[in-house]
């Protein structure tokens, strides 16, 4: 499976995830956001960072950028998108994903483990795991207050489009388990074609016992299905 | 022809840092401050004479880059 990983000024997951996906036996390549073509890909990653510094709005500028318009192009012809932390921020901000990032609510930078509930494991990205398991999985952000309107969340809810909640180790969902103040705990998202996902937990980080846990490995295993 | 932009919140939309600027100045005695809501201020200079045109301009850039109409209004006024 080809894989292309967009790197924008201020990116800075960039290498953790080509180093995911390499692990997995992706072949991957590095798309500099000047690029005009796109290499053939299965799988375009958006990762995370702070593109162009979070100027007017995380992710604004970034969704402007000439290779959006070739990932956009690519999204709607069914290739799989993968936004993860500012990549998520940065596909709400081209529309292909609905809905917006808020300041966390508690105003502070979260960087932590936290528990998240897989609600969808029916897409092609979330298949490995179990409907309902509990993974650990990294956060670290500023603007992961994840907002959208009553009509959308309603088809988020109607469509199984919620890929992630986040909850308690024991799997419960609750205001305590909510680390950024997201509309019902969600922490990634679907389109409604189901061939875009957008999470701000980092699985890119959790691919190797030595340094945290393996929780994120079944993400790119189900790609790979 | 010069504009302003202001982008703010939507009212429904909470703003965090909005409400600590405001609890930080009713701390500093403001007592008949009633709300504050944070925003972002643009001064934009356009190259055209005619105002309806350079309006128009400006609204277009509003919505395609510097509110997101999700959680943000704007108001543009002439300088």
């Amino acid at each position: 499976m080809k894989s292309s990983v967009i790197v924008f000024p201020g990116s800075n997951c960039d290498r953790d995830i080509a180093v995911a996906l390499e692990k997995m036996q992706f072949k991957n390549q590095m798309v500099w956001h000047k690029e005009t073509t796109l290499p053939k890909s299965d799988l375009i990653v958006i990762p995370g960072g702070f593109s162009y510094g979070d100027y007017l709005r995380s992710g604004a500028i970034a969704g402007k950028s000439l290779i959006i318009e070739e990932v956009i192009k690519a999204a709607n012809s069914g290739c799989f998108i993968l936004g993860i932390c500012n990549g998520f921020q940065i596909l709400t901000e081209t529309g292909l994903l609905k809905g917006t990032l808020l300041r966390n609510k508690n105003l502070k930078f979260i960087n932590r483990d936290v528990n998240i509930k897989v609600i969808n494991n029916s897409s092609k990205f979330t298949s490995k795991y179990k409907l309902g398991q509990v993974l650990k999985i990294n956060i670290a952000h500023n603007e992961g207050n994840y907002f959208t309107d009553d009509k959308h969340l309603k088809e988020l809810k109607r469509e199984n489009l919620i890929a992630f909640k986040y909850c308690d180790e024991k799997g419960k969902i609750s205001e305590d388990s909510n680390p950024n103040g997201a509309i019902e705990n969600i922490a990634g998202i679907l389109n409604a074609k189901k061939n875009i996902l957008g999470m701000m937990p980092h699985p890119e980080r959790m691919i190797d016992k030595l340094v945290s846990n393996t929780d994120g490995l079944n993400l790119f295993s189900s790609l790979l299905n | 022809m010069k504009f302003s932009v202001t982008v703010t919140l939507k009212k429904d939309v909470l703003d965090p840092q909005g409400k600590v600027v405001q609890n930080t100045l009713l701390n500093l005695g403001m007592d008949n401050l009633k709300s504050i809501r944070q925003g972002k201020f643009f001064e934009i200079e356009i190259d055209e004479k005619d105002e309806e045109v350079a309006k128009k301009r400006i609204n277009e850039m509003c919505q395609k880059l510097l509110a997101n109409l999700i959680i943000e209004d704007y108001k543009i006024n002439k300088l």
